[in-house]
């Protein structure tokens, strides 16, 4: 479980102080892959790197606190003081365009047995990474192949493979699938629910694509000018989304057999003049699990 | 009818290794498409990484020279034997849009510069002239000459500078613009502004577009057409409604079946948190 408390995190510029994250509270529960939807500048990133606790100047928490309801690897409870050293251990993320974070010079399997956190004995932590990245679809000879041998796919799924070999409690994802095509983002994407389903652990994943959101997560989390306007189970949301911006971001893209474009015109209407979307302080509980940030909501909505 | 786009058993191999022994990789074999229509189209070419559109755009835009076969636009050869256009007879004809607008223009050049040379250079227009036919581009795409003037990549968004992009190929009036990825380094809530943009300007400028993109959905929304392309082959090509809701190929299929919907899930999702 993790809590945001009223977190607030600014980045100070020379004499002027942005408030990338402006005042968001909420608990994300255990054992559910949490979706982080939003436009460029929603603050989706700061959020992540925030939990993350990749806490470096020019950014800050200027009010505020994570709480993080689990314990480290050493067993005393984690903090953002803390988290640091349980970086690649309990807690390990996913940066976006992943799949060229490998080191270019250094064999896959090297990249394993890399870790701080990893087992002394590097034979019996090559056998194991080699079975894991088995059971991911891959075949041993990846281990002794260098990063540009290997396919986009292939990397990818290195990248998931290093990323939850260590069974950490919490995999934050930015983009994982964006640079992948349909088929192989499929691929991607259902073997990411698998592991989540085997590890039972927390995953946050952010994503421009509301189809990703929609097949992945258990639950959403809708970003706009660094407020959570909506956050609820995934099948509430998509159902009824209470947040017009929600409602905008739902209907944006076209699908295939639906010729009527209702959607198009909603995000062409959304599209040009936009920042208009009116945000409340805090979250109100409109249904079971479902909370909007409903004050103001119907100020410059776009016809 | 006009005979917009016609390829004719267009190949493209590229040789990778040595002299003797060296592997050849077919990125285009044997590809065959023909469009006529009376009024300007969207093509759309779809399929994964690898499997050839951007070697079909190279190889149509003259940055690749095919290793047998040859391409037709609007009734002039531009690829292949017989290929005659001068190069700025070419680009009068075709323009390209690139998918990432942050490398099509220089960092350290005001954007507009690059508009403006290719009104002088490819339009050939003088000096007024090129200042009158910027404007009209810019206006075209939605944009205001005097806002754009000086500034720098860095300065405008990748939705605003993607939208100059068609603005700068709009410019020598092409009769077909290729658009590689045009949308897929813009963020999701904004691409639609310039998928309405191509539309509007088939429907009311007369410019044909061939779309390259691995999205199906915006391709089934705004194309007339569309080929779909498997390891170098166009394994599918016709109407793109008709191909779309009801596609004989089976690798058509599979592209379809992974595309991530709202509408049913892959797997299913019950959220077991309170």
């Amino acid at each position: 479980m993790i809590r945001l408390n009223d977190l607030k995190i600014s980045y100070r510029i020379g004499s002027r102080v942005i408030d990338a994250v402006d005042g968001v509270s909420l608990t994300i529960p255990e054992g559910c892959i949490v979706g982080i939807a939003g436009e460029s500048g929603s603050g989706k990133s700061t959020l992540m790197k925030a939990i993350y606790g990749d806490i470096q100047a020019p950014m800050y928490i200027s009010r505020g606190s994570i709480d993080y309801g689990f314990k480290g690897s050493d067993g005393k409870p984690v903090t953002t003081a803390n988290i640091r050293d349980e970086w690649f251990k309990t807690i390990s993320y996913v940066p976006q365009s992943s799949m060229n974070s490998l080191n270019p010079v250094i064999r896959i399997g090297k990249q394993f047995t890399d870790f701080p956190g990893t087992d002394r004995d590097k034979k019996r932590v090559l056998e194991r990474a080699t079975a894991f990245l088995g059971k991911l679809g891959l075949p041993a000879e990846v281990m002794t192949s260098y990063p540009h041998q290997l396919s986009g796919g292939m990397r990818q799924r290195v990248m998931i493979g290093l990323a939850t070999f260590f069974q950490p409690g919490l995999i934050i994802a930015d983009e994982p699938t964006t640079a992948l095509d349909v088929v192989v983002q499929k691929e991607i994407l259902m073997l990411l629910m698998e592991l989540q389903e085997e590890m039972n652990n927390t995953i946050l994943v952010v994503s421009h694509d509301m189809g990703v959101h929609y097949q992945v997560t258990h639950k959403m989390l809708i970003m706009y000018a660094g407020k959570v306007v909506e956050y609820g189970d995934t099948e509430s949301v998509f159902a009824d989304p209470q947040h017009a911006y929600t409602k905008m971001l739902i209907d944006s893209l076209p699908t295939i057999g639906d010729d009527s474009m209702r959607g198009v015109m909603a995000s062409a209407a959304g599209a040009g003049g936009d920042r208009a979307f009116g945000v409340g302080t805090g979250l109100v509980e409109v249904k079971p699990n479902h909370f909007v940030s409903l004050a103001n909501e119907t100020a410059g909505v776009p016809a | 009818m006009t005979l917009i786009l016609k390829t004719e058993n267009l190949n493209k191999v590229y040789r990778r290794g040595g002299l003797m022994g060296g592997k050849s990789i077919s990125a285009l074999n044997e590809v065959n498409i023909t469009v006529e229509s009376d009024k300007p189209v969207v093509i759309a070419v779809v399929g994964e990484s690898g499997s050839g559109k951007t070697t079909l755009a190279k190889t149509l835009l003259r940055l690749e020279t095919p290793t047998s076969g040859r391409a037709i636009v609007y009734d002039t050869v531009v690829a292949g034997s017989g290929a005659t256009p001068s190069k700025r007879d070419f680009l009068g004809l075709v323009q390209p849009i690139f998918q990432n607008p942050f490398e099509a223009f220089s960092r350290y050049r005001p954007v507009d510069a690059y508009l403006h040379e290719t009104a002088r250079r490819v339009a050939g227009l003088d000096e007024a002239q090129a200042d009158r036919a910027v404007d009209e581009a810019l206006k075209n795409v939605g944009l205001n000459y005097d806002e754009i003037r000086g500034k720098y990549t860095g300065q405008f968004s990748g939705g605003e500078l993607q939208r100059i992009s068609v603005a700068r190929a709009l410019i020598p009036q092409p009769k077909l613009i290729i658009a590689d990825e045009p949308v897929s380094m813009i963020d999701a809530s904004r691409r639609m502004i310039i998928i309405n943009l191509f539309k509007r300007l088939r429907d009311e400028a007369g410019r044909s577009f061939l779309y390259i993109t691995h999205d199906l959905a915006t391709a089934y929304y705004i194309s007339d057409y569309v080929a779909v392309m498997n390891k170098g082959q166009v394994v599918e090509f016709g109407p793109a409604r008709a191909v779309m809701s009801n596609p004989s190929h089976a690798y058509t299929r599979l592209l379809l079946d992974s595309i991530p919907t709202t509408k049913s899930r892959w797997r299913p999702r019950v959220s077991r948190a309170g």
